[in-house]
């Protein structure tokens, strides 16, 4: 059983502060983490492997500091990591990325064929959700979105069955392998980094993937390049155009102003007046 | 790599953007019909009609594509676009359609894009959406722009100009796609007004087999266990919210937004430190990480109106704030604004509502 995780390098989005004046990120000094999502694929990845035997690759396309992060997955219990990291790699949007990591999986499986491929339901960065079908479709995988729980993997017969979110229910869902797996978050509960994975971590020599090494010999396909969308412009979202009208009454008591509030909102909403009106009855 | 990596570097360029001849055959707006179970998915109506404001600007026909069973609902599904703004459907019927899945989808999708060659492909960013349009586009080697908020044409390039948040949603950056067709795009449900429903628009069916059968399809459906709609609170599709934000302090007196809520049959909503808190559940987050609502009345109280708070509930007609803070960010953008101790002012709101319901209910 080989399993291959895709993780992510993102800002910490919740020490990231908000400028209260300009309204623009202040991203000084803000940790850089392993995208939460990527961690319950990750988990999952884990735990089937504790079950089934085999070995757990992570991979990650980033820049070189993106290492700490595939560390940290070695210090969970991932086997192996992979760096890819090129400069023609930059200015990548989820197609180009696709592509890359589709190539560097399609790598891997040279060395141990790839059972299954895990990938976060989306970034707190990029916040697409698009790189995991998009790898999938590339490497003809089939496609297990929002899995909220792996029910059984059958190896001897290579079908897993899961249940996945759709709107407005579970679909229960057996596929064949290989197939490419997103988890829905607080499906499953990361583990704690054993004594041993840490050390291991902390000695591990991940291997550096460069373009050539990645398997991509046409560079039109990633990076700047191979992205066929833009970004035009940046701006400052519009702020709805008027202040509030401050309810104000002479005795300021909490009666009198929720009692002007309410004649206001009757009056010159009738139509909101109407629907509340409606819910005495 | 990270959106912010890619801003600087690629410019949309100055003037003209010329298509060629062969991309410049891609003409008209199209939105995916979602449905699951029966049912339409609302946004698939809200996306429509985004798409009519595109259609028009572009002089283009704005068609509805559903693919499903064979069989009256899903030719239902086409009359109830036309009521919500499509001229003509596209329309895939075949038995492997019945429950959505990814292969036999994407198949079907991306055939009959090939076959009528749309220049711009709507969907609605939830989990059926999102799975199939990542697929498509990666089938199509198209751009595909995620959960966008606004939608525009920039006439100069006769392109979308998909705008969305970035910048962990402090900014909106826009985003185009110039040299590859369709131009494809996900928007969140609710982002959207839902356009006004005419039942006597008429329109015209293109009807294209799927060619496929169920031995082709790997993966199986064994199962669909819908959610108990009961006990899972609907805060999307929610007409009045009452939500509650740090400012409540602690959650005894969060207890004072139920009440309130609960005097007008509102739903129950809060800012994200209260979710972290614990004091309600996740699915009742409203903004950028949780949900986007647009109530007919929106009260926030204790909360201050931050940007990704705001791009969730700013949509609503009705916004009333209460904070005791008279700068709080949430005065520049509220209806009604009441500068005073959440703690007091909503049992009086309560009771004002109880005396307005109580007449309301002798009067009629
Ligand atoms: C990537 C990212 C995503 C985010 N996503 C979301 C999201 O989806 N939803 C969300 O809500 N936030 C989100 N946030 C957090 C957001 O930036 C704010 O931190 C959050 O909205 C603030 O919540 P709040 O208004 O309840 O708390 P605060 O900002 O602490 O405001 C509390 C308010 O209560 C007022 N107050 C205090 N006491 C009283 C009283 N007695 N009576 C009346 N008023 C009182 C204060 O004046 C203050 O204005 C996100 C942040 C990031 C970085
Ligand atoms: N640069 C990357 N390297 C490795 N995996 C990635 C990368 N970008 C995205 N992914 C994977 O794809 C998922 C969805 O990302 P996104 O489409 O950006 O929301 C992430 O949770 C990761 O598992």
């Amino acid at each position: 059983m080989h399993i291959v995780v895709c993780i992510k390098q993102v800002p910490d989005s919740a020490q990231i502060r908000v400028h209260p004046v300009t309204n623009t990120i202040m991203r000084q000094g803000v940790p850089a983490i392993v995208n939460p999502y990527d961690l319950f694929s990750l988990e999952e990845a884990l735990r089937l492997k504790d079950v089934h035997g085999g070995r757990v690759t992570v991979i990650t396309m980033g820049p070189p500091q993106a290492e700490a992060a595939l560390r940290k997955c070695i210090a969970f219990g991932a086997d192996e990591a992979i760096l890819v990291t090129d400069r023609a790699f930059a200015g990548a949007d989820t197609l180009a990325t696709s592509y890359a990591l589709a190539s560097a999986i399609t790598q891997i499986g040279k060395d141990q064929a790839v059972d299954m491929v895990f990938a976060g339901k989306q970034t707190i960065d990029g916040d697409t959700a698009q790189v995991g079908p998009g790898i999938a479709k590339r490497m003809d995988l089939q496609l297990l979105t929002y899995v909220s729980q792996v029910d059984a993997l059958d190896l001897m017969t290579r079908t897993v069955r899961v249940q996945r979110r759709a709107e407005g229910g579970v679909q229960v869902l057996t596929t064949k392998l290989p197939c490419l797996v997103t988890m829905l978050e607080g499906s499953n509960e990361m583990r704690f980094a054993s004594m041993d994975n840490m050390f291991r971590a902390a000695r591990y020599q991940l291997k550096v993937w460069d373009r050539v090494a990645a398997g991509i010999d046409d560079v039109g396909k990633i990076g700047l390049k191979g992205s066929p969308t833009v970004v035009s412009k940046v701006f400052a979202p519009q702020a709805r155009t008027q202040r509030a009208e401050i309810i104000d009454t002479e005795s300021g008591e909490p009666r009198d102003i929720a009692l002007t509030l309410l004649s206001k909102l009757f009056t010159q909403h009738p139509k909101l007046g109407e629907a509340i009106s409606k819910r005495a009855t | 790599m990270s959106e912010e990596k890619r801003v600087p570097v690629k410019k949309a360029g100055k003037g003209k953007y010329e298509l060629s001849e062969q991309l410049k055959a891609y003409k008209g707006v199209w939105v995916f019909v979602e449905h699951e179970r029966g049912e339409v998915h609302p946004v698939s109506w809200e996306l429509l009609g985004e798409g009519r404001k595109l259609a028009d600007t572009l002089g283009v026909p704005l068609s509805g594509v559903v693919l499903g069973a064979p069989g009256l609902a899903t030719r239902r599904f086409c009359e109830e676009a036309f009521f919500h703004g499509a001229d003509n459907c596209y329309l895939m019927e075949d038995a492997v359609l019945n429950n959505y899945r990814n292969q036999p989808f994407t198949k079907g999708l991306t055939d009959l894009v090939n076959a009528y060659q749309p220049e711009i492909l709507l969907l609605g960013a939830t989990t059926q959406g999102r799975d199939l349009a990542g697929s498509v586009a990666t089938t199509l080697k198209t751009g595909l722009t995620a959960d966008c908020t606004e939608l525009n044409i920039d006439m100069e390039n006769r392109s979308l100009a998909a705008s969305r948040p970035t910048f962990g949603g402090s900014l909106l950056c826009t985003i185009l796609t110039l040299n590859y067709r369709p131009q494809m795009a996900t928007v969140r449900p609710r982002v959207m007004a839902l356009p006004d429903r005419d039942n006597r628009r008429l329109g015209s069916i293109v009807e294209h087999p799927l060619g496929l059968i169920e031995a082709d399809i790997v993966t199986k459906v064994l199962e669909y266990i819908p959610d108990n709609r009961q006990d899972k609170p609907q805060l999307a599709f929610a007409d009045i919210i009452v939500s509650g934000g740090r400012g409540m302090k602690n959650p005894d007196n969060f207890q004072l937004i139920w009440d309130l809520a609960l005097m007008l049959g509102a739903e129950v909503g809060a800012s994200r430190p209260v979710v972290q808190a614990g004091w309600v559940e996740a699915d009742r987050q409203v903004g950028q990480s949780g949900k986007t609502v647009r109530p007919k009345l929106y009260i926030a109280a204790g909360i201050s109106g931050a940007v990704q708070h705001r791009v969730g509930m700013e949509g609503a007609d009705v916004i009333i704030a209460i904070n005791n803070d008279p700068n709080a960010p949430i005065f520049d953008f509220a209806t009604y604004g009441i500068v005073g101790n959440a703690m007091t002012i909503l049992p009086a709101l309560t009771q004002a509502f109880k005396q307005r319901l109580a007449m309301a209910k002798m009067a009629g």
